[in-house]
């Protein structure tokens, strides 16, 4: 705080005193370099950074840590300017650990001109941060209790020892500390009789401690609900997409594909290739777009190939889904050692930059891109399919054949052709489903296993020939996953949600939304 | 729909049964006795009596190999049984055979004793994953007798919780093959836990002895092998006396028309349970037998792939004939280990291909080929008609 109450030297003053001090830097004298350092901190001039830079490649190790403690003030501060909010916010984050008071004049400036409401929260966290860490008892106080309005997870630790260490020194402290919470006045009368004005103030100090990590701890909960509620979602989304198109081609075609999860296997490499594609011919500049090129690539590669598949072994088995079932499953196993044969075991894809990082909702709760991208993915692929189902004439025709298969024929609707491109279609929906999945995982040969069983599931208890049902049953299933994973572990959430089907499927046998027909069978 | 797909599903023909009628009961009997002396007698005496190195000679590997195979061509009775005759397609046979390999396997794992690697009186994965007390399920299983009661009533009890919550309401078709599949993905998951105290992802190995005798001895795997023919043999004839039986003929008009069977009064929900426990038993006993022959039981022998595999084996064999399951769960495992010996990296391609083609090409297996072949006429008990849907 004393350095920060200084007003700043005049120019022409400073920039010899720099000079000074620079040259002070090198002596052998501790105490010379040391206020050299100091002057250097409190001159807090970045301009001197490319010198700093220079000697501490040449000094030696005293030389050296002094001035790294100068460039890590320095370069923080620099950074505060930066023009992107990410920046600022991590040198905030960053002034704060290393903790020393002169950021504090720094930090204040930069809050007063901060445009953007993140950063101005980081800020104004590592200025309570550095408050915190002084030694003034009632700074620390209100430090704690800004701290608490801020709801700074960051701060648990430091505040969790202060609420400690003084319950350590002052016995009476702890039980303050309770009566403190149902009546401030209570608290303070009694502080006099404990002992001295010391004490009194560090009970103080610990009191505001402890309800600051009361009020973070309770907010937490609230965040880690929260973030609960979006893995649901977000794993939710990934079924989602897949389901979908096993959905479409169960549903029209009674198919049981086992080798959907190998279509998405496909995609996620079509996107692998399309990277390297960028990689290896295009500019540096254009690579943070390969991923919009890559969605189409991996639709139409899995497509293309589900469309092959159908002329040459699916139009043989209709009418026949356990025979699919098997057919199916050997092409996945062909494909999964295909796929090792020459990608070899792992790859993996970079995600674009522009995925990166996370949209900040409130206080210690980001959402990060890349599934927000998934989300906003399969929400779209469900509306453009009830689009494309219910609005046009393609759609009509599907939903024909769905219905009444030779009724459909008589009226001269090709069910033929309408079978091979359903079928594409939902291999090439897999593709892209594949194609999202590369921005949370690993690409590689297993890749769609790990996803087929749960995903036929969410089929299962959809029921059939329902958009709805898809959607209510994966965001069912995968949102039940992530709730019950913190209590039961992932594996027994599993078992438990196999369970909760098969019960589930005694009370609706055909599925959670099914289409009502004369048929006893379905 | 095409003429093709029209006449599929015709399904039954008077002919096929004409056939099938008196075709039944011909050289059958003398086949089954055959092979069984072949299997019973002659493949352990010719491990035993020629030389080492006469042309003769049945090594004790491959005596031991072809035990475990016999014990797979069990499993495939009894998938042969739910798949071929009643229309059913589980995927999730693994999870009992896996009960009935671990019954046995914690037996073997307790009689081991303090011969293990750490000299505990507990199983070595229990030391590492410092498991202090014999958990309280394990106590029973130093029983050797309760051990082999349990191989079979577990998975006995288990499918009949499973089987009678599914067919009650009405589960089938393709909606009972994906929830038996979630259901082997499950076991899997939680026999690869250590918490279960199953031994996890390493399941359980390192046996020294099965009632008192030791696995090591030459003399101990052929009682085992000779074990494992006599049950195959009483598992056979359970299954064609069932087939035979006024039971077999209601399963089988389960998989053609489960309606009409229905609607003459019948109730196929038990049936099913009936056929499918009965199959669960048969896969227990396989598991059991299986394991002291092997040596060890992990998850990865229970789960997803191998449930669906032993598909495989009776669909290649021929489903809805009994032989044809124990040929196919034979063929296919012996071809498997030839292929994984020298081409490990083919064999995904050859099973999936395998898959593609008995599907596609050739839908009642190999009893089906030879029936082609030989223009109809049969030693072997044939299907009524090819179980499709």
């Amino acid at each position: 705080m004393a350095e920060g109450s200084e007003a700043a030297p005049p120019p022409a003053a400073a920039s010899t005193e720099i000079e000074q001090a620079l040259k002070d830097l090198a002596s052998e004298d501790a105490a010379v370099q040391e206020a050299a350092v100091q002057t250097l901190i409190a001159q807090g001039d970045a301009g001197v950074l490319p010198r700093l830079e220079e000697m501490r490649l040449n000094g030696d190790r005293s030389l050296r840590l002094a001035i790294k403690s100068v460039i890590d003030l320095l370069k923080n501060k620099e950074k505060l300017r930066s023009r992107r909010p990410e920046e600022r916010r991590s040198a905030a984050a960053d002034l704060a650990t290393i903790g020393k008071p002169v950021a504090l004049t720094w930090l204040e400036a930069a809050l007063a001109s901060e445009p953007d409401r993140w950063a101005r929260y980081t800020i104004e966290e590592s200025i309570s941060l550095i408050k915190l860490a002084g030694s003034d008892p009632a700074v620390k106080a209100a430090a704690a209790a800004k701290l608490g309005d801020l709801r700074s997870q960051n701060a648990v630790p430091l505040l969790k020892e202060l609420a400690g260490s003084s319950t350590l020194r002052d016995p009476q402290g702890r039980p303050k500390d309770d009566r403190g919470a149902t009546g401030s006045g209570q608290g303070s009368e009694q502080a006099p009789s404990a002992g001295s004005g010391q004490g009194d103030q560090a009970s103080q100090v610990a009191q505001a401690a402890q309800e600051a990590i009361e009020r973070i701890e309770s907010w937490g909960s609230w965040t880690s609900a929260i973030e609960t509620l979006f893995r649901g979602i977000s794993l939710s989304s990934v079924l989602l997409l897949m389901a979908l198109g096993l959905a479409i081609i169960f549903g029209l075609m009674g198919v049981i594909n086992m080798a959907h999860g190998e279509f998405m296997m496909l995609g996620a490499y079509a996107t692998f290739l399309t990277q390297e594609g960028f990689k290896a011919y295009l500019p540096g500049g254009l690579f943070d777009y390969y991923f919009l090129l890559a969605m189409p690539c991996s639709f139409l590669a899995a497509g293309l190939f589900g469309l092959v598949l159908e002329a040459s072994l699916i139009r043989f088995l209709y009418g026949r889904p356990l025979e699919t079932l098997l057919a199916t499953w050997g092409v996945s196993l062909v494909l999964i050692q295909g796929a090792r044969v020459i990608f070899g075991d792992l790859t993996s894809v970079v995600a674009p930059s522009w995925l990166s990082g996370g949209l900040q909702v409130m206080v210690g709760v980001q959402l990060p891109y890349n599934r927000l991208f998934i989300i906003a993915l399969a929400a779209l692929c469900v509306v453009g399919i009830h689009l494309l189902l219910f609005r046009t004439g393609v759609g009509l025709k599907v939903r024909a054949v769905m219905q009444n298969r030779d009724m459909s024929a008589c009226l001269a609707i090709p069910t033929r052709k309408v079978d091979a491109y359903t079928f594409a279609f939902g291999s090439g929906l897999a593709g892209l489903a594949g194609c999202a999945l590369t921005l949370i995982g690993n690409v590689e040969p297993g890749l769609g296993q790990n996803y087929i069983v749960d995903s036929f599931m969410v089929v299962v208890t959809g029921g059939v020939g329902k958009l709805a049902g898809t959607v209510a049953a994966s965001l069912g299933i995968g949102g039940l996953n992530k709730l019950l994973e913190p209590s039961f572990g992932a594996v027994y959430g599993k078992v438990l949600i196999l369970i909760l089907v098969i019960l589930f499927l005694q009370r609706r046998p055909s599925g959670l939304f099914s289409i009502k027909g004369r048929q006893v069978e379905s | 729909m095409t003429d093709d797909e029209r006449a599929r599903g015709l399904g039954v023909t008077a002919s096929e049964v004409n056939h099938h009628m008196q075709d039944r009961e011909r050289g059958e009997g003398l086949s089954f006795w055959l092979v069984g002396f072949f299997l019973l007698i002659a493949l352990p005496l010719l491990n035993v009596l020629p030389g080492q190195d006469s042309w003769l000679h049945v090594s004790d590997f491959t005596l031991n190999l072809f035990g475990k195979f016999l014990a797979f061509a069990i499993l495939a009775l009894g998938l042969d049984l739910i798949w071929g005759y009643t229309g059913i397609l589980s995927l999730g046979h693994g999870v009992f055979f896996g009960l009935g390999a671990y019954a046995i396997g914690m037996n073997m794992m307790l009689s081991i004793g303090t011969e293990s690697v750490y000299g505990s009186s507990l199983p070595d994965f229990m030391v590492w994953n410092q498991v202090k007390e014999l958990p309280l399920f394990w106590k029973p299983f130093y029983n050797p007798w309760f051990a082999v009661a349990a191989a079979i009533l577990v998975p006995t009890i288990f499918a009949a919780l499973f089987g009678f919550l599914a067919f009650r309401s009405r589960i089938k078709g393709v909606y009972f093959s994906i929830i038996t599949q979630a259901l082997a993905l499950s076991a899997w998951l939680v026999f690869n836990r250590n918490e279960t105290n199953l031994g996890g992802t390493n399941g359980l190995t390192d046996f020294k002895t099965l009632l008192g005798f030791r696995l090591s001895e030459p003399g101990t795997q052929r009682g085992l092998y000779v074990a494992t023919v006599l049950v195959l043999g009483a598992a056979y004839l359970l299954c064609r006396w069932i087939t035979r039986s006024r039971t077999g003929k209601v399963l089988v008009a389960i998989r053609d028309s489960e309606q009409r069977v229905l609607f003459s009064g019948y109730s196929p929900a038990t049936y099913k349970l009936f056929v499918f426990v009965v199959s669960a038993a048969l896969a227990g006993l396989a598991g059991a037998l299986y394991v002291p022959q092997v040596g060890i039981i992990t998850p990865a022998q229970i789960g997803v792939l191998p449930s669906i595999e032993m598909v495989i084996w009776v669909a290649v064999g021929g489903r809805g004939t009994l032989v044809g399951a124990v040929l196919g769960a034979v063929g296919v495992n012996l071809g498997r280990s030839i292929l994984t010996n020298h081409f490990p990296e083919l064999w995904p391609f050859f099973l999936g291909g395998l898959f593609i083609a008995v599907v596609l090409l050739f839908p009642d297996g190999f009893i089906g080929l030879i029936r082609k072949i030989r223009g109809g006429q049969s030693w072997f008990h044939k299907p009524v008609v090819t179980a499709e849907r």
